[in-house]
């Protein structure tokens, strides 16, 4: 007779599975410092390479004399784009269906554009070697703003596209126009808006930012020349597509290429991208027979891997007298850089932005969006969002503040009016997507009610006064957001990316005694996939998370996925976790009723085991079945215990939330303090809380980053004023605030677990929080739109405009 | 970014450093905590041949507090300068000024002696110099001479200070009175938007004196002498504060930059200046 | 250029290495001692995660050369606990879940480590001030001062206990 202790809820609480605040295994290693991120990546011979890089955002390469460099001792070679040329390595294809120069091919088009290619026996010799380069350049005009970009006059900036009026997003009308891209019902918007009764409009612009995780971006490509194969160790969120895109323009076979990426320190999306180092690290390492190894300082971060954002959108939104929403129309002018480096699906090329009627039950609605080219560094990643969904939420955010202004109505109630409500579920919205799940009324009303809306708003009514009296200097603002984003790309029939769908995958092998390996194609960048994809196998096998090995970047063992970004490795790798491990359940059913000697009908699963119906205490444990698998015979069944499955998604999944933000803003000097921020979170089904709670507190401060300084500035000629962490803002412990979480829970129904994902949404939903608390500050005086970043003197100018320094 | 080659030296007294200096020119260049020059050296910006570090030398460090006279050896850092309870008692806007600067790693390398003299405008030490009316002491290979703060400022990166010397001290006369240090900043870690030293001493009802200096408004620090007379006498209301301010910016000629366009500097240095003399006078 | 002879302690141990004067001491400690722990963020000294323990004090191991730690007591994230016996910061950095890339920790553990000795007892103000050299991209800091403040809360039990 089996023991029937330990009970049930103990046996649940043993597996750390589902809903457990389980704590991180990642964790060990990485408190003794003993990550193993690129840079600590060392091998015998080594070499390391350095670029030469543009100081002009615009100019002719007239020449490139390497003769000092070469003659420096240490020094092994230096690439350009003619030594490239002859491999056809000298561009290479992007994310977004251009091509990017790997190296200067006769002119520079942004500042800190790579123009050649040093190598030498360490670091110090490298850097040694590109001070001697000599570069001789002819400067040529400099367009910075993607309006001017456009005018007929405009300096052509890709003169490779010289003549071709098609691009890889359909026409293009102008030399620096990449495409346009239009969803939506143009006449019935129009209509709608032409008949409105109020109609508000507004220029918002999403200023360009860049995700700077701690980590910069680097690799070690190592050819081994006596197998053929090529191993390429590096800041990769999207391992197997770079394998992919690495064999198909090397035409190194894809099987004599492994990609791994170690440990990460932080991604944000800045490492979705292929980047000129891994290019030139790769060919390198080919001719010299050695590895080498590039890592970026933090300035080279920052001027040329993959911005985010840098978009102006222009809408119009119009209601009903009383606040109903009938119709909303945007365009955007995305500024794009010098190359189209976007990281979107290919149907895309303005990422998920038809998201932008948000959360509103908007009738009709109508988009379009211009690609253009400037003299600034490519990229366009999603900075902890899915594609250009932090755009759009900031986009339909700040309209619905600035129509609630026309309005004369409190924002609040202007949202709880439009919201879709639960009963429209599944939702399909004027933009064309199908909404899976949601409960928007009850989220804020939960929201309002924490914060304390109602006497929040008395308290600023009173301060409003006892600043008119002269009593204070400081305002209060209340910022609402209520965002929902789309995230878990996605749908094989929609998604691809190069070509390649946006499934992904999980491997699982059952060890004869009861202890597990999965395998998954995403890659962890901070998230704790090793800590929550064990949970979620556990909960679907019944074997302890503890007892589960999660492995992930190495393509030659793990399975082909599309990686860790848009958040959708809960949505899309998480699901596979779940299906393999429902595979894996499937053929334990039958080995516990051979063991039982039962029909396969007559067990069923309860936490960790099969029991016979009616019998509980007749069972066979996860750890006796997984030992049977490989110990007995079973007629009619192939030994051992593992399973694979590729999950192509149905749907996207449409997570929400709702954020308040309370500032104190010093009008004399644009000092502000968050004296409150409140996120509640719906992501579904919750895997781990103590790591959605840390995911929203990252999130949060990422958007507290980017509404309130951080930026990469441009000059008139294209120098980059932000290259530092002097001056590119990232807040430390002392200027963050604390902040409180909460949550609702909404099963996505088509997620085999019901979970949606959650990495992004408090960067999506915090930055139009912030926003929103500085201009509602001032909506008392008049005050309608503003544009980000509100640092100090950007703050102080609303003020100065408004007349309140006087 | 990696620093290009130098010859490294550690002399352990002043004479020896000096020597170094002389015999290399402008070849060579002190190196105090270093978190200036470094910087620039890893960027290439500064190309120094040979360094010359200053952490051997015994005499470039201690703080004497004396009753008519405060000393400060150039080594000491801002570290040591907060810890120090003796020179928090007899003048605590050194401390008050040496939190608002950088960070705790930072203040725990960078010392007084670099922060004065190497002329950098955002530096906040030097306006607080000249509020104090502090003393640089240089030695040369003429020998030593002192400087007053106020004397002490050209330009950005340009000082009295000659290549061949070494700022080894500063020292100044305890405070009495209110004090403050106001400064306006992004984040921690960056220089001031704007930032004001007040020091004032009360007689009754009114101001007996004050000295008013302010940092990053111009390419040197500002002591602005009238806005501090502009005090003297008055209740210090805000008629009194207006006037000081209003004498302030007549002095200040800032730049524009990430931190701000030039109309706005001027309107948050009155701003600042304004908290610092109510916190002044409120400690009076 | 001549490498010059390099002593110091190095998490308790006398080391000698040979190192060109301009190295900077994050890259001796990471290249030549094979300590990869403390890592490098920014390359201005703005963000900390090359924090290590120098004669006692914090300081950013990108912004000093190897010449000025010639001599010098050095301490790394891998001098504070063996993995048998892991300092109380490690610990609470887990428990309380201070920590989520992972590139940053060293430095904060690092800096925390130095922050409670100065400040046995600190705020959660003076922990964000202390604090205040080392950013984190991903945390937040909400949960690496929850780890600190616990981390003082049982260094403190644990001393009292022994009194």
């Amino acid at each position: 007779m089996n023991d029937q202790s330990p009970t049930r809820d103990e046996r649940i609480e043993k597996l750390k599975g589902l809903g457990a605040s389980r704590r991180r295994v990642e964790d060990v290693r990485f408190t003794q410092g003993k990550g193993n991120y690129v840079d600590d990546i060392k091998m015998p011979g080594m070499l390391f390479g350095d670029f030469v890089r543009s100081p002009y955002a615009h100019a002719r390469v007239v020449s490139v004399n390497k003769a000092a460099a070469l003659a420096l001792p240490g020094v092994v070679a230096v690439l350009t784009a003619e030594d490239l040329a002859p491999l056809g390595l000298h561009w290479m294809p992007t994310l977004a269906g251009d091509k990017q120069m790997v190296l200067a091919d006769g002119k520079v088009l942004f500042q800190g554009q790579e123009v050649a290619f040093v190598v030498a026996k360490d670091r110090y010799t490298a850097a040694d070697a590109v001070e001697l380069i000599e570069v001789e350049y002819e400067d040529l005009p400099v367009v910075t703003d993607p309006f001017k970009a456009l005018e007929p006059d405009a300096p052509v900036l890709r003169e490779d596209l010289a003549g071709k009026t098609e691009g890889a997003h359909g026409h293009r009308r102008h030399h620096n126009h990449i495409f346009t891209w239009e969803m939506g019902d143009e006449a019935g918007t129009e209509t709608a808006l032409s008949e409105a009764e109020v109609v508000a409009e507004e220029t918002v612009y999403y200023h360009r930012t860049h995700p700077c995780p701690l980590e910069t971006c680097g690799c070690v490509a190592s050819m081994d020349k006596v197998n053929g194969k090529l191993t390429v160790w590096g800041t990769f969120q999207a391992p197997h597509a770079v394998r992919t895109v690495a064999s198909l323009i090397s035409g190194i076979a894809e099987h004599n290429i492994r990609i791994i990426s170690p440990d990460i320190g932080g991604g944000f999306g800045n490492k979705v991208g292929v980047y000129p180092g891994y290019i030139c690290s790769i060919v390198a390492s080919i001719v010299t027979g050695v590895p080498v190894k590039w890592v970026e300082d933090r300035m080279e971060n920052l001027m040329s891997t993959a911005f985010a954002r840098d978009y102006w959108m222009k809408g119009r939104i119009s209601a009903t007298k009383d606040g109903r929403i009938t119709a909303l129309d945007c365009h955007v002018t995305a500024d794009h850089g010098a190359f189209d480096a976007c990281a979107d699906p290919t149907k895309f090329p303005a990422g998920f932005f038809n998201i932008c009627t948000g959360s509103y039950d908007i009738p009709v609605a109508h988009l379009t969006v211009d690609g253009v080219y400037t003299n600034k560094a490519p990229g366009g990643v999603a900075y902890r969002c899915s594609f250009r969904v932090t755009e759009a939420a900031y986009f339909i955010e700040r309209m619905i503040e600035v129509l609630a202004i026309k309005l004369g109505m409190d924002a609040a109630d202007l949202r709880a009016k439009n919201f879709i409500r639960k009963d429209q579920f599944p939702y399909h919205s004027a933009l064309g997507w199908e909404y899976d799940s949601g409960d928007y009324h009850t989220a804020w009303a939960k929201a309002l009610e924490a914060v304390g809306y109602k006497s929040l708003r008395a308290e600023q009514a009173a301060r409003v006064e006892a600043f008119k009296r002269g009593e204070t200097r400081k305002l209060i603002g209340i910022g609402l957001c209520h965002f929902t984003e789309i995230v878990g790309a996605g749908p094989v029939k929609n998604c691809d990316i190069l070509g390649l769908g946006m499934f992904d995958s999980c491997e699982i092998r059952i060890h004869p005694t009861g202890s597990a390996i999965a395998r998954l194609g995403t890659i962890s960048q901070g998230q704790g996939h090793a800590t929550t994809f064990a949970q979620i196998l556990a909960s679907e096998i019944g074997l302890p998370a503890d007892d589960i090995t999660i492995e992930e970047g190495d393509t030659d063992t793990a399975p082909y996925g599309l990686g860790t970004y848009g958040s959708r490795s809960t949505p899309v790798a998480g699901a596979a976790t779940a299906m393999a491990g429902r595979k894996i359940r499937a053929k334990a059913q039958m080995i516990a009723a051979y063991l039982l000697e039962v029909h396969d009908d007559d067990v069923e699963w309860d936490v960790d085991r099969f029991t016979v119906k009616g019998a509980p205490e007749r069972f066979k444990t996860m750890k006796e079945i997984a030992f049977a698998a490989y110990h007995n015979a079973i007629p009619g069944l192939e030994p051992g215990l593992e399973a694979v499955s590729y999950y192509d998604p149905p749907n996207m999944t449409y997570p929400f939330g709702a954020y308040i933000c309370v500032m104190e803003i010093d009008v004399d000097t644009g000092v502000w303090e968050i004296r409150q921020f409140y996120a509640l979170d719906d992501c579904g089904t919750r895997i781990n809380p103590m790591i959605i709670e840390g995911q929203v507190h990252g999130g949060v401060t990422e958007g507290l980053a980017i509404a309130m300084g951080q930026e990469l500035a441009y000059d008139e000629i294209g120098n980059v004023k932000t290259g530092t962490l002097m001056d590119f803002f990232i807040p430390t412990a002392w200027e963050t605030p604390h902040y409180i979480t909460d949550f609702t829970e909404t099963p996505s129904p088509h997620h085999p677990i019901g979970a949606k994902g959650v990495g992004e949404s408090p960067n999506v939903g915090s930055v139009p929080a912030f926003s929103n608390a500085v201009q509602d500050a001032f909506r008392a005086f008049g005050h309608v739109h503003a544009h980000m970043p509100h640092d100090h003197w950007r703050i102080w100018t609303i003020a100065e405009g408004l007349g309140l320094h006087a | 970014m990696i620093p290009g080659h130098f010859e490294y030296h550690r002399p352990t007294d002043v004479a020896s450093a000096l020597g170094i200096l002389a015999t290399h020119g402008d070849e060579a260049r002190a190196l105090a905590g270093g978190h200036s020059l470094i910087p620039m050296m890893k960027l290439r910006m500064a190309a120094v041949g040979h360094l010359v570090d200053l952490q051997a030398i015994p005499e470039l460090r201690g703080i004497e507090v004396g009753p008519g006279r405060i000393r400060i050896g150039a080594m000491v850092t801002q570290a040591d300068i907060i810890a120090h309870a003796g020179l928090t008692a007899a003048a605590p806007i050194l401390a008050e000024t040496a939190l608002m600067i950088a960070d705790p790693q930072v203040r725990n390398m960078g010392t007084i002696g670099g922060n004065v003299a190497n002329g950098d405008p955002g530096n906040d030490m030097p306006a607080l110099m000249q509020c104090l009316d502090a003393s640089f002491e240089l030695r040369g290979p003429e020998g030593a001479r002192t400087v007053k703060a106020r004397a002490f400022y050209e330009s950005a990166y340009v000082t009295a200070r000659s290549d061949d010397e070494l700022l080894t001290a500063v020292s100044f006369a305890p405070t009495g009175g209110g004090y403050a240090y106001e400064k306006q900043k992004r984040k921690v870690g960056d220089y001031a938007t704007a930032a004001a030293a007040v020091i004032l001493t009360r007689a009754g009802a009114t101001c007996a004196s004050a000295s008013i200096a302010m940092t990053n408004l111009a390419d040197t620090p500002v002591w602005a002498e009238a806005a501090g007379a502009a005090l003297v006498g008055t209740p210090v209301d805000a008629a009194a504060i207006k006037a000081a301010v209003a004498a302030m910016r007549a002095a200040i000629s800032p730049t524009g930059d990430n931190r701000g366009p030039v109309a706005f500097k001027h309107h948050v240095a009155g701003a600042v200046l304004g908290h610092a003399i109510a916190r002044a006078w409120s400690r009076a | 250029m001549s490498k010059m002879h390099l002593k110091m302690t190095v998490n308790g141990a006398e080391v000698e290495t040979l190192a060109e004067p301009r190295e900077l001491l994050i890259h001796v400690l990471r290249e030549r001692l094979n300590l990869t722990g403390p890592h490098i963020g920014c390359d201005t000294s703005h963000c900390g995660a090359c924090t290590v323990d120098m004669n006692g004090k914090s300081v950013k191991a990108c912004t000093v050369v190897a010449a000025q730690a010639n001599g010098a007591s050095i301490t790394t994230i891998e001098g504070l606990g063996t993995p048998d016996a892991l300092h109380v910061l490690q610990r609470m950095f887990r428990e309380h879940h201070g920590l989520q890339c992972g590139f940053c920790t060293p430095g904060m553990i690092t800096r925390a480590w130095r922050l409670l000795q100065e400040n046995p007892n600190p705020t959660e103000e003076e922990v964000r001030f202390g604090m205040s050299g080392n950013l984190c991209r991903c945390t937040g800091y909400q949960n690496i001062v929850k780890s600190i403040l616990a981390a003082a809360a049982e260094m403190n039990a644990v001393k009292e206990a022994a009194e």
